[in-house]
């Protein structure tokens, strides 16, 4: 058995077997797994919100969708995964309160979703599955000896996708 | 008004938001003790300026499954009032609350969910109110939202809320309780830069 490797809110990091990756209590923010399934390289960042250009304070590049992604490639490149053969996993994105209102800073776990694809589909690495939406919050655990990126929910059935 | 940088808070200010947290809680925890009809102790509020990977273990972690109650605030105070219990806290809140109605434990169910949103709007109520007369602000709040998941989710939205301004959160914690049921509660205020700075200038800092 390898380590679980931690991936706290607003964190990248890369994954090589035996070891898996994980990031706990997803809410409206978007867990992101990059994988290389030819040598088994991934890498995973928890992003808060969509765009780094729209905020004053974009220090942290793991916050958001654009620089968190574009990060996370660079890291995986370094690490030796081939850019060409680089898919995806989503989840996340979640509206973990339903609030009655037009106010778009609050539907921001689907503004989250909109802007990871939006970003993927840019780079052309395809989104192989995603749980995304809905009101509840994720854990998820990436095996990249597998591919494998399983899904955990209160009250709900692990999902594997 | 200036925009506080919540990186640079100095000590008066830092000093300042908890005595709010101090003030706040304690009417929040007296309005919850008469709710209850129960002796409710309230330990000494922490103010703390987190990253927001450290957020969730605050509240026991990430995958800790908690009730949260959330409430929008308007007007000369912008921003959000949370209002988080552990999922132990709700069964003897619920328990409490509904036995002093004279209600069984199987005529509960349904109930539960309104009644919990309730105690959330009545404390934090509490909460805003001793802020509003303190600050001499006018405050109001939308309805509460309550959403009952791990603890990382939950407080996804409100770190979401402050990581459009800042790297950190700040989070005034404050634990309540009585000798025989361990009610351990947590009051986050949120509000947004103009807000503190409002909040500050209206105590004269």
């Amino acid at each position: 058995m390898g380590e679980v490797i931690k991936v706290g809110m607003a964190d990248l990091n890369i994954c090589l077997p035996p070891d898996t990756i994980t990031t706990l209590g997803l809410g409206s923010c978007v867990g992101i797994v990059l994988y290389d399934p030819g040598k088994k390289i991934s890498g995973m960042v928890h992003v808060m919100l969509p765009d780094s250009t729209k905020i004053k304070n974009n220090e942290n590049i793991a916050k958001f969708a654009d620089t968190g992604i574009a990060e996370l490639l660079k890291r995986m490149i370094a690490a030796g995964a081939t850019r060409s053969t680089l898919v995806s996993k989503i989840a996340g994105g979640a509206q973990m309160f339903a609030f009655k209102t037009n106010n778009d800073m609050l539907r921001v776990g689907e503004r989250n979703v909109e802007a990871v694809k939006q970003i993927l589909s840019e780079l052309k690495i395809p989104i192989l599955a995603e749980d995304t939406g809905e009101n509840y919050g994720r854990t998820i655990v990436f095996n990249p000896e597998t591919g494998e990126l399983l899904v955990k929910s209160v009250g709900k059935i692990n999902k594997m996708i | 008004m200036e925009e506080v940088k919540l990186d640079h808070i100095d000590s008066i200010q830092f000093d300042v938001l908890k005595e709010i947290g101090n003030i706040g809680a304690g009417n929040a925890t007296t309005a919850l003790s008469k709710m209850l009809n129960a002796k409710v102790d309230m330990k000494v509020p922490k103010v703390d300026l987190l990253e927001f990977k450290d957020l969730p273990d605050v509240v026991g972690g990430a995958e800790n499954i908690v009730a949260g109650i959330l409430l929008q605030l308007e007007g000369s105070i912008e921003g959000m009032m949370m209002f988080i219990l552990e999922q132990e806290a709700v069964n003897s809140i619920l328990k409490m609350l509904m036995q002093g109605m004279g209600m069984k434990e199987e005529d509960m169910a349904g109930l539960e969910l309104s009644a919990l949103k309730e105690v959330g709007n009545i404390i934090a109520g509490a909460y805003l109110s001793s802020l509003s007369t303190l600050t001499n602000m006018r405050i109001s709040s939308s309805i509460p939202y309550l959403a009952m998941d791990m603890a990382g989710a939950i407080l996804s939205v409100p770190a979401i809320e402050f990581g459009r301004i800042s790297d950190k959160a700040l989070l005034i914690e404050t634990e309540f309780g009585d000798k025989d049921t361990e009610v351990n509660g947590y009051f986050i205020l949120i509000p947004t830069l103009k807000s503190y700075g409002a909040i500050l200038e209206s105590l004269g800092l």
